[in-house]
């Protein structure tokens, strides 16, 4: 038998998951691989849950929403893709951004919902297994995942994300936009860190270690790995533990 | 938490797989899968029904939960977005919290759409079972809010469906505020000449209506008036109207939206020119006052509608465009009248015996196709007709054409102001077009008439009484029961809560303010529940009830199995 890909689907109450049970009433015919989830809002999908379900080696996440502008709640799925693009940021970073999609259904579209699940189960049975699933799952790979779960659940990545839309939507008080561009940007660097440092973290989970071991085992330059580490202990994240051979042990807190 | 509900401590859940008659039943094992549910951790009973959502299965469901001391119900089924109502109400009469109903989609979202394989279904709801018993472990018993009711209403609008709701719920014995713009009341009735089906005099009618409401010791009417802001929730609104830039602050419980529709500018269409080319509706005074100079008059249907810009059928053109062909025959009985159309809308009883009507009285009657529209000359248009197989040529004096009504421009302001949505073409949209036609999702406010789509007399009086009937159900309430399954801060939590306010930032329905002492508080009644605020918590420390972190998370587990 071939490959059958395991699928996730998160479905807001109003829109997809009624153009997912009109698909049925209109017995539109659809591979039978998605479990769905029922959320209020699109909106409701919190990045954990995404990376929840890869990191437990289910093959394909989706997110389905009301067309931008049809939101039952004015403006959930707004929100939704803010949450969805920092999301697949995270998973660029190891290489698994296309196991998770982000679509728009609406309750009049129960033909389209048999199209876009069929076509998402074509597209990961082409992109084979998750490397995650399975009895023996790539190790290194759930540590970063495991990284990046860490890292969307924190204070940091969520305070960026829920205040995207007000700082690049809205003037501040003085009258001044802060450009779409530049939030990129910001994002792009604050993902990127936060992923290394959860790296980090996790890392000093089971040992503690030196910078110089740290930077040898993430493969990230020790310099960096430094600057990570003064941040992380102003966050009462890690201390100091002993100095070996003039070389300083970092612990996690 | 309901009077008597059951007090045992540990988790107890009933599964029910309904049969759906052959519509589950006929594809997959539900026999097989209810043993299944059996073998879950903490399912304590579980059966097979042939129709769970029957009265056998209601009962089958309240016995088990009396004997088997059940304290969470799944139904394995159809979908709950028709019957989870039924069983909630089920469950609750059996001593339940409704809130501890789980409902799994076995039939639209499974055997409906898997019918060819029979496995891969079976496969499905068996992991479709497992996760929706995951989530009833963790579901917990909610109360429902309960909210004041100020016995008074807002119709924002004194158009025909305006004053239709306003007479109609001042005549129920509730305080009502009709705020109308214009300065007198009558909307786009006082730009017509006569009314199908019965032609009787516009403005003969309108002043009946006043006359009527002028009557009624309930009500106010405002006119000259803009609402300028709305706050308050179900029940409790307090609403500021601009009157002549004076501001008065009402207080009312319902809201009724019917302000109607405009009219677009027509520059463009057709050679438009306001004079020799003409809209229906500029065209209603010159039949009024019997100044019908032209003889060769031709109308042209859909014009500046159902196209790409605008899509829809404004739904009154048509029987427009047959009143008046028959009124100028009425008046000037040599005059020749052609109307140019791509499908003509006669609906009901009462509307196709004009079109017959026209045709006796000798109105021809031209099809033309959205590709090839009619282009008109100085005094000839020239039509295809794909019957003829040629282009007919038609001399004209007057043109006359059935431009749609639109959407007015401050919707988006007002819908703002509500916090109801609107749709692609910025009328407003309804909570939902059967189920829900004069509500908006937004409890206690409700809608009637052109604001929601083009319609015609009748049937905005229609609506106007629909949502007059519909606001009345909480208005003839002290108080009522709202949604429970909000968002909240428990108390558990509150020391989690940083102040960041990023949650009052994103909440489209403004539910969550701080307090005096500087916490965040959530307004239950204005709070939708859509759980954005939850996922977007810095500290994950508001919890969506009914759709919490733990919950969500477990259906995740029960199908990603552990790791």
């Amino acid at each position: 038998m071939g490959f059958e890909p395991k699928l996730l689907g998160f479905l807001c109450n109003w829109c997809s998951y009624a153009g997912a049970d009109l698909a049925g009433v209109s017995r539109i015919q659809y591979p039978p691989n998605m479990r769905v989830i029922r959320v209020m809002c699109s909106g409701r999908v919190d990045p954990g849950f995404v990376i929840e379900a890869i990191e437990l080696g289910i093959d394909g996440v989706y997110v389905m929403g009301c067309h931008i502008g049809d939101c039952h709640y004015l403006e959930g799925n707004y929100e939704a893709v803010k949450k969805f693009d920092m999301t697949k940021e995270f998973l660029k970073l190891v290489g698994l951004e296309e196991r998770i999609r982000l679509d728009w259904v609406s309750a009049s579209e129960g033909v389209r919902f048999g199209e876009v699940v069929s076509k998402f189960v074509t597209d990961i049975k082409e992109l084979g297994p998750s490397p995650l699933s399975g009895d023996h799952p790539d190790n290194e790979l759930l540590e970063k995942v495991r990284a990046i779960k860490m890292a969307v659940s924190s204070n940091r990545m969520r305070a960026l994300v829920g205040r995207e839309r007000k700082i690049t939507e809205e003037e501040n008080v003085y009258g001044e936009k802060y450009p779409v561009e530049r939030f990129k940007e910001l994002m792009l660097q604050a993902i990127k860190e936060e992923y290394e440092r959860h790296r980090i973290l996790l890392s000093l989970e089971d040992e503690s270690k030196s910078i110089k071991d740290l930077a040898a085992e993430l493969g990230i330059d020790p310099s960096i790995v430094l600057e990570h580490m003064l941040i992380l202990k102003s966050r009462s994240e890690v201390d100091f533990q002993q100095i070996i051979k003039n070389t300083p042990i970092f612990m996690r807190l | 938490m309901s009077k008597n509900e059951k007090k045992d401590e540990d988790v107890r859940v009933g599964v029910f797989i309904c049969h759906c008659g052959s519509n589950i039943g006929g594809l997959i094992d539900c026999k097989k899968l209810a043993d299944y549910a059996g073998t879950l951790l903490n399912v304590a009973h579980s059966e097979d029904n042939l129709y769970t959502c029957s009265e056998t299965g209601l009962t089958a469901i309240k016995a088990a939960v009396e004997e088997h001391n059940l304290n969470r119900v799944i139904v394995a089924s159809c979908t709950p977005r028709t019957h989870e109502p039924l069983f909630r109400e089920c469950i609750s009469d059996a001593g339940l919290n409704p809130y501890l109903f789980n409902f799994v989609n076995i039939r639209d979202q499974c055997t409906w759409v898997h019918m060819k394989d029979a496995e891969g279904a079976y496969n499905k709801a068996m992991d479709l079972v497992r996760m929706g018993v995951a989530k009833a472990i963790k579901l917990e018993p909610l109360d429902m809010v309960k909210v004041d009711i100020n016995p008074a209403a807002l119709v924002i609008g004194g158009g025909v469906a305006g004053m239709s709701a306003a007479l109609n719920l001042s005549r129920q014995g509730f305080k009502t505020y009709l705020v109308e713009k214009e300065d007198k009341l009558g909307g786009r009735l006082n730009s017509l000449y006569k009314l199908f089906p019965h032609d009787i005099n516009a403005s003969e009618f309108i002043t009946n209506i006043i006359s009527n409401l002028q009557k009624s010791p309930n009500l106010e009417v405002m006119t000259s008036s803009k609402v300028s802001n709305i706050d308050g929730f179900v029940g409790n609104y307090q609403v500021e109207v601009l009157q002549d830039n004076n501001v008065r602050n009402l207080e009312v419980g319902a809201i009724i939206v019917a302000v109607g529709s405009t009219l677009p500018d027509s520059t463009g269409l057709f050679r438009y020119d306001g004079k020799k080319v003409i809209t229906q509706y500029e065209f209603e005074p010159i039949l009024m006052k019997r100044e019908l100079a032209a003889k060769d008059i031709v109308m042209i249907q859909c014009a500046g509608s159902r196209n790409d810009k605008r899509p829809y059928c404004a739904s009154v053109c048509c029987m427009t465009a047959l009143k008046n062909a028959l009124i100028i025959k009425e008046q000037k009985p040599e005059a020749n009248v052609t109307i140019l159309f791509r499908d003509l809308y006669t609906p009901g009883t009462q509307y196709e015996d004009y079109y017959r009507k026209a045709r006796e009285k000798g109105i021809l009657f031209v099809k033309y196709d959205v590709d090839r529209v009619p282009n008109v000359e100085d005094n000839l248009i020239r039509v295809f007709n794909e019957f003829i197989g040629d282009e007919v040529l038609i001399s004209y004096d007057l043109l006359v054409l059935s431009t749609p009504l639109v959407a007015n421009s401050d919707n988006k302001e007002l819908a703002q102001m509500l916090k109801v949505p609107t749709e692609s073409n910025n009328f407003f949209l309804e909570a939902h077009v059967k189920l829900r036609p004069s509500d908006f999702a937004t409890d206690g406010v409700f809608i009637g008439g052109s604001a929601k789509w083009p319609v015609d007399i009748a049937e905005s009086i229609t609506q106007g009484y629909s949502a007059a009937a519909r606001a009345s159900t909480i208005l003839s309430h002290d108080t009522i029961e709202v949604e429970g399954a909000t968002s909240s801060l428990p108390v558990y939590n509150k020391n989690l809560c940083s102040g960041c306010e990023v949650c009052i930032k994103v909440c489209p329905f403004h539910a969550i303010k701080k307090n005096e002492n500087d916490e965040i508080e959530i307004i239950q009644a204005l709070c939708k529940g859509c759980g954005v605020c939850g996922a977007t918590c810095t500290n994950h420390a508001l919890v969506i009830k009914h759709f919490t972190d733990d919950q969500i998370l477990s259906e995740i587990y029960a199908y990603g199995g552990g790791r």
